[in-house]
């Protein structure tokens, strides 16, 4: 490795805080999902570094950070779908305009 | 340290800097297309620190999975909902921006503390290098329940997703 693993668990903190914050602050559905995306490859990045440095077989990190890659797309997708249907229906994807369930 | 050593060291470094900015405009941007292609351009830099972790066939998956096929899929859907001819409102939540930042920044101190702290065991010979023979073995061995149920969520998730976003006719 050419650069210390702490800064590679650094960079991957970043990418977490940064999604963990556009999670909360962003108004639109899709910008939300998008910083989801964010998250996941910060948590994907750490599990390839730890099955390199750490980990007593070296595949595993990156066998689970293929299936963490095949679940986000499917949530993606899934995600994606019901913004669809819900733009369809009420005309807005804002998270703050949809309050049917909030008395 | 000879120079092409070096060369690649400062690269990786500039990758994690070019990711990072571009994680920021995924959330800063009000432009949400111009906030989708930022978060291409992120995850191509996650692809090549995949690469310089020697993990190669994941940064292949990362390129084709993600930066083809997801962000496909957010680009159209950004098409898709956009409200043409009204005036943007506001990308983000302004009563949020504070407490979420300083949340976030508390967060990431005690991240930094953390990762600082513990002594994390180090395998000692460090360059036992995974190819894809190895990750297709595990896949097909020790995981191969874990893979079998991931084909088939991902059946359940494309039929959910052509329900869950089709026309209804009444």
């Amino acid at each position: 490795m050419l650069i210390p693993y702490h800064h590679y668990l650094l960079f991957a903190a970043v990418l977490f805080v940064t999604g963990i914050f556009g999670t909360i602050v962003r108004r639109n559905l899709i910008g939300i999902l998008m910083s989801i995306e964010l998250i996941l490859n910060a948590v994907n990045i750490n599990l390839v570094v730890f099955s390199r440095t750490t980990s007593l077989a070296p595949e595993t990190g990156q066998v689970f950070a293929i299936f963490v890659i095949a679940l986000a797309a499917a949530a993606a997708a899934v995600g994606l779908a019901l913004v669809i249907a819900l733009f369809r229906v009420r005309k807005t994807i804002l998270a703050d305009e949809i309050t049917t369930l909030k008395w | 340290m000879d120079i092409l050593s070096l060369i690649v060291k400062y690269g990786i470094y500039t990758v994690m800097a070019v990711s990072v900015l571009a994680a920021f405009s995924v959330t800063l941007l009000p432009n949400l297309f111009h906030a989708a292609l930022a978060l291409a351009l992120a995850l191509i830099g996650v692809a090549g620190i995949y690469l310089s972790l020697q993990a190669d066939f994941l940064a292949v998956v990362q390129l084709l999975l993600y930066v083809g096929a997801v962000m496909t899929l957010i680009v159209f859907a950004v098409m898709l909902t956009s409200r043409i001819g009204e005036p943007s409102s506001a990308p983000q939540n302004n009563q949020l921006v504070l407490p979420a930042l300083s949340a976030c920044i508390i967060f990431f101190s005690a991240l930094y503390a953390i990762i600082r702290d513990t002594p994390w065991p180090v395998r000692t010979p460090l360059n036992l290098a995974v190819n894809t023979e190895d990750l297709g073995r595990a896949l097909m061995g020790l995981y191969v329940f874990p893979f079998e149920v991931i084909s088939v969520v991902l059946i359940a998730v494309l039929v959910g997703a052509a329900v869950v976003a089709r026309k209804d006719r009444e």
